[in-house]
């Protein structure tokens, strides 16, 4: 894309850009910090969680005043437009991603203690952390190289995270009629599975919003298949 | 709504055919500056009641464009059009045409307001006697109804008398729309009419533009880009006196066609 004819709006708008993919390095340290957690529990690692979350929400506060400048001084159309949109949704998805991984790092905490621990494995909930994890990379790198052949993986690819959700919530199911006394920490796991799964759902909506900024057409309520078409085109 | 009825709305949208009968039909059009040529090949469609808009930088031929749909360029010696522009089942640029009458239908209001030095109500009382024998009462009327139509008759009732050059430069050219309506055209031209105008009296324009096109058919060049897209249903984007892109005015500021234009509405050009 050409420079604009106001170096200042370039500046502008390169702010707002950047501004998502430092944002996006933060949550994904962050969820990298959480599915630690989830594996050797840590108070530090849990601690810096919750800070990190707490500058999550203070980048979402700065853009969103950053773009409503924008808008205020120079009407941006076209792509500029559709960007700008794209930032303030795509940093209303990184919030809610934050808002997410805090809640899994504060529930292995919980999850520490050994009585609990016993009786429901963790692995398949680290499986599916990890699955989230790469597809937020995935997506933060489509946005960030405007890639929409990417875009459309990450939406593939978060069938894989929705699956696996249901795979933990069928087996958790059976270790609950089996055995009451599992209930309590079956649920903290439903939970802590559930955040997974939102996780998955948020980096989709990056992800087509790339779609969006890219190729102007709203993806939002279309199939994986009719995106990877458009796509195509 | 799902996908494919969002596809089939922005279908619907696509303006490369705006809603038939067109008011006026553009068709081959070239034009020249004595060796110059100014337009090069344009073929549009102006839609009836419908605003459209022409943008593009200094020189790309918008306002030539506009000024060939009256034959205002036949007052200039070494001026020329080469091409067709139905209107009303004629061709406008056959010589045969009466430029009185096509400039009584097709009005024209132009960027720097021109009352004439007179009063307010001689300045849109003269034209309509140029084409009309009005009684006093019928003129009266008429009067009024313009300055309505143009939204200038609660600032202008009660001094008709006064001169129309005492009025301020945002009043001067809703006084000149008036004019232009008086003589009860079908098409009004629009040259950049709000460029010398304060925020407030562009405001009034736009307003007076959006309620305009309920009656008449226009087409308005602009410098001003958001201006285009607000008062617009159609918008055409030309650059060199080339016709780059014609849309739907809502679908060439979100995702124009073609980059020229994306470039040149988000000011990334030159």
């Amino acid at each position: 894309m050409n420079e604009h004819t106001s170096k200042q709006f370039d500046v502008e708008m390169e702010g707002i850009r950047s501004g998502v993919l430092l944002m996006g390095g933060l949550v994904e340290t962050q969820i990298s910090r959480a599915i630690a957690a989830l594996e050797s529990p840590d108070v530090d690692l849990i601690d810096a969680v919750a800070t990190d979350e707490l500058a999550i929400n203070q980048m979402q506060v700065d853009l969103d005043q950053q773009c409503s400048q924008i808008i205020a001084k120079r009407q941006p159309t076209a792509i500029d437009l559709r960007m700008v949109l794209t930032v303030v949704k795509v940093v209303n998805e990184l919030e809610r991603i934050g808002d997410e991984i805090k809640k899994i790092a504060y529930k292995a905490q919980q999850m520490q203690r050994p009585e609990r621990l016993s009786s429901v494995r963790f692995h398949e909930i680290i499986r599916a952390a990890k699955l989230a994890e790469v597809n937020l990379q995935l997506a933060l790198d489509a946005f960030a190289r405007l890639d929409v052949k990417a875009a459309a993986q990450v939406i593939s690819d978060d069938e894989a995270i929705d699956a696996a959700f249901l795979a933990i919530l069928r087996q958790l199911i059976s270790y609950m009629m089996e055995d009451p006394r599992t209930i309590t920490p079956a649920l903290e796991i439903v939970f802590i599975a559930k955040s997974i799964e939102r996780i998955g759902d948020h980096a989709k909506n990056i992800a087509e919003n790339v779609v969006h900024v890219v190729k102007g057409k709203d993806v939002r309520h279309a199939t994986a298949e009719q995106i990877r078409a458009e796509v195509a085109e | 709504m799902n996908f494919e009825a969002v596809a089939a709305k922005a279908e619907k949208h696509d303006a490369s055919a705006p809603p038939a009968p067109p008011k006026m039909a553009i068709k081959d059009l070239d034009f020249f500056y004595g060796k110059f040529q100014g337009l090069k090949d344009i073929n549009l469609d102006i839609a009836e009641r419908r605003v459209t808009a022409f943008i593009g930088p200094s020189g790309c031929g918008k306002s030539t464009l506009l000024r060939t749909l009256n034959r205002m360029y036949s007052l200039y010696p070494g001026q020329r059009a080469v091409g067709e522009i139905m209107f009303n089942g004629a061709n406008i640029l056959d010589p045969g045409t009466d430029l009185n009458m096509l400039r009584a239908r097709v009005g024209m209001v132009f960027q720097k307001p021109t009352p004439f030095p007179m009063s307010i109500y001689d300045n849109i009382a003269f034209g309509v006697r140029l084409y009309e024998n009005l009684s006093q009462r019928q003129m009266d009327e008429r009067v009024e109804w313009a300055l309505v139509k143009a939204a200038m008759w609660q600032e202008a009732k009660d001094k008709l008398k006064q001169s129309g050059m005492a009025l301020s430069g945002g009043q001067q050219q809703r006084l000149c729309i008036a004019r232009a309506v008086a003589v009860k055209p079908e098409v009004l031209l629009l040259d950049e009419p709000t460029s010398a105008l304060d925020p407030i009296s562009t405001a009034k324009i736009e307003e007076l533009i959006s309620e305009l096109k309920a009656d008449y058919t226009i087409a308005i060049v602009t410098h001003n880009m958001q201006q285009a897209a607000r008062v617009s249903d159609f918008t055409a984007y030309m650059y060199l006196g080339e016709l780059i892109e014609f849309s739907a005015t809502d679908e060439i500021f979100i995702k124009p066609k073609r980059k020229e234009t994306e470039d040149y509405i988000t000011g990334r050009f030159g």
